[in-house]
């Protein structure tokens, strides 16, 4: 079966930041892949770069089989966007909005406008539908967004940032909706920030640092990597922290160490059991705790565990890069 | 495709999305942009407000201290040149709305769907059109409020008030590059505004003959004079003839080859930057 994308080598640079250092990806159809990476990691470039809005400066990428560099018009006939701003005119109804995109995608006025009706259903915005998008919340904005590029039939839906700025509530709707794409087989590539939404969404999480690959694969397999969850430490007094660590390194591997906070924390395989087995043995050796809890995995923790060094978050290249 | 029809059983679904022909584009594109115009009361009210404040000062504050420098009243000699340069400022919203939307990732949107990329460009250059068509009638109507009226045949008033449409549709393309390029819809502001300066240093509102050398040839030289001397020409007679040096005719060729050489020049420079990637 043909991949729905495959990247090879692929570069961009912007002056002297290097957004796409030799990114390699291949994503087999039928699939809803999260790219994973801090601000700047080159995932927005990498999403441009796929809806044909830059073109790389070396390396290929084919998307459906069709090559990205050499024919982009073609590309633009299988993919829809939805970026990291919701890119709908406020002056229209949700419903004209829809309508209008449809007819871009080449759909006939009346095709335009069955097609929103099915989107607004599926957007679960039926009832809005003639209100003007300036009155919808963020999290509406965001669905009709996402539902424009629907009106259209992508192979491919490009998600950048799907639910970034958005409130806690908003964004559930809005992985809803998301999840509601995944049952009608659409082939989604989202970009976070967040692992809980990758965990979420996505049946592979791909994870990217400084315009490369650095690691890949279900949302399982990378935090088996990284240790299911982990069990922090906070005590009283910094000079207990060696005696600390020593401690959680018999409970999980590669404990680490933060002294001006005073916390020590390890990644565990059987997190009930083994923050059970803390307390105990903690409490044995006369250690006083301020706190002692269990949390899964941050993006920072996964990425510490993947790479050994921390996420980075340098300035966002795409943020200034001009396209 | 048999997976995505469960998304909407009622579309024939194709293969691909074809994507929608130039004309067909360029007309969805113009057409948001006419609705956002007429759902925005604001922008209507206040560029109508605007408008008439402005021939309201020069009309009745600094009017009485400027002569024309012939028969010609002011009031007659000053709506021309009003009507004429109001393009500029019915324009200068272009700046603005094209950087916003490429701020905002609408023409990023656009960018990514299949359709031809002269669409975008070229429907909003019509809707802006549109809306200078509805900003000159109302500068001709503030116009006739005042006091002007024409001495010259209905078909130069038509062939005046047409100009200003071609006129209005080639500084549009200035605007649409400063859109791109400004990159904030501030900053594309505050260069529009720069280019407003030649509403100023030309013959629109004072006679060339009054600025010093210079000034002067600047603003004989630069596209705004031959536009509003040839509309000018057109509208108000022998008398406003009497003021210019040559003939009708010399400026409105002349103006055409500046709207001509204006929209070439940025038309090819907006579609570069525009297909840059």
């Amino acid at each position: 079966m043909t991949p729905i994308l495959e990247a090879c080598g692929l570069m961009k640079r912007y002056g002297k930041i290097q957004a796409l250092a030799g990114l390699d990806l291949v994503v087999k159809p039928g699939r809803v892949v999260a790219l994973l990476g801090p601000n700047g990691a080159g995932k927005t470039t990498f999403v441009r770069a796929v809806a044909t809005l830059l073109r790389p400066d070396a390396g290929t990428l084919h998307v459906d089989g069709i090559d990205a560099l050499r024919k982009p018009a073609k590309v633009r006939q299988v993919v829809g966007l939805a970026g990291q701003f919701a890119a709908v005119e406020d002056a229209m109804t949700g419903r004209e909005n829809l309508e209008m995109v449809g007819r871009l995608f080449g759909l006939t006025r009346k095709e335009a406008k069955a097609a929103a009706v099915g989107v607004l259903d599926l957007m679960q915005l039926s009832d809005d539908a003639d209100r003007l998008v300036r009155t919808y919340s963020g999290g509406m904005r965001r669905r009709i967004d996402l539902g424009a590029s629907l009106t259209g039939a992508p192979r491919l839906l490009l998600l950048d940032e799907p639910s970034a700025g958005l409130d806690p509530g908003s964004r559930i709707q809005l992985w809803d909706a998301i999840r509601g794409l995944v049952v009608t087989g659409t082939d989604i590539l989202l970009t976070t920030q967040y692992l809980d939404e990758a965990d979420r969404l996505a049946s592979d999480i791909v994870i990217i640092d400084h315009g490369k690959v650095i690691a890949a694969g279900t949302p399982a397999e990378l935090k088996t990597r990284a240790g299911d969850d982990v069990i922090e430490v906070h005590v009283r007094d910094a000079a207990d922290l060696p005696a600390v660590s020593d401690v959680l390194a018999k409970l999980g591997h590669d404990p680490r160490v933060d002294v001006p906070t005073r916390r020590a924390y390890v990644p565990v395989d059987d997190g009930s059991s083994r923050l059970m087995d803390a307390l105990r043995v903690l409490d044995s050796h006369g250690l006083t705790v301020e706190d002692v809890s269990m949390r899964r995995p941050t993006l920072d923790e996964v990425f510490l565990a993947l790479t050994g060094k921390p996420a980075q978050s340098t300035d966002s290249p795409e943020q200034h890069a001009d396209a | 495709m048999a997976d995505t029809l469960a998304l909407s059983p009622r579309v024939p679904r194709a293969a691909v999305n074809s994507g929608a022909r130039l004309w067909v584009s360029s007309f969805v594109v113009a057409g948001r942009l006419v609705r956002k115009f007429v759902r925005t009361p604001q922008l209507i009210v206040f560029t109508a407000i605007q408008s008439a404040l402005f021939l309201l000062m020069f009309r009745f504050a600094f009017g009485g201290a400027i002569g024309t420098g012939g028969s010609l009243s002011y009031v007659n000699f000053l709506v021309p040149g009003f009507i004429t340069t109001t393009v500029l400022w019915s324009g200068m919203g272009a700046a603005t709305g094209v950087a916003e939307d490429v701020e905002h990732g609408f023409i990023d949107r656009l960018r990514s769907l299949p359709i031809p990329r002269a669409a975008v460009l070229i429907g909003r250059s019509l809707a802006d059109t549109a809306l200078i068509v509805w900003g000159l009638a109302i500068a001709a109507a503030f116009g006739f409020a005042v006091g002007f009226r024409p001495h010259g045949s209905v078909t130069g008033a038509l062939a005046a008030f047409g100009l200003c449409v071609v006129f209005g549709f080639a500084f549009e393309w200035i605007f649409i590059v400063i859109g791109l390029v400004g990159g904030t819809a501030q900053a594309a502001q505050q260069l529009g505004l720069m280019i407003t300066t030649l509403v100023f240093l030309s013959s629109a509102y004072v006679p060339v003959k009054s600025m010093p050398a210079g000034v002067r040839q600047f603003s004989e030289f630069q596209p705004v004079s031959p536009m509003v001397d040839a509309v000018r020409g057109l509208v108000t007679g022998v008398r406003g003839q009497a003021l210019l040096a040559h003939g009708t005719g010399y400026y409105v060729g002349l103006s055409l080859v500046w709207a001509a050489a204006i929209f070439v020049v940025f038309g090819l420079l907006a579609a570069l930057r525009f297909a840059r990637r």
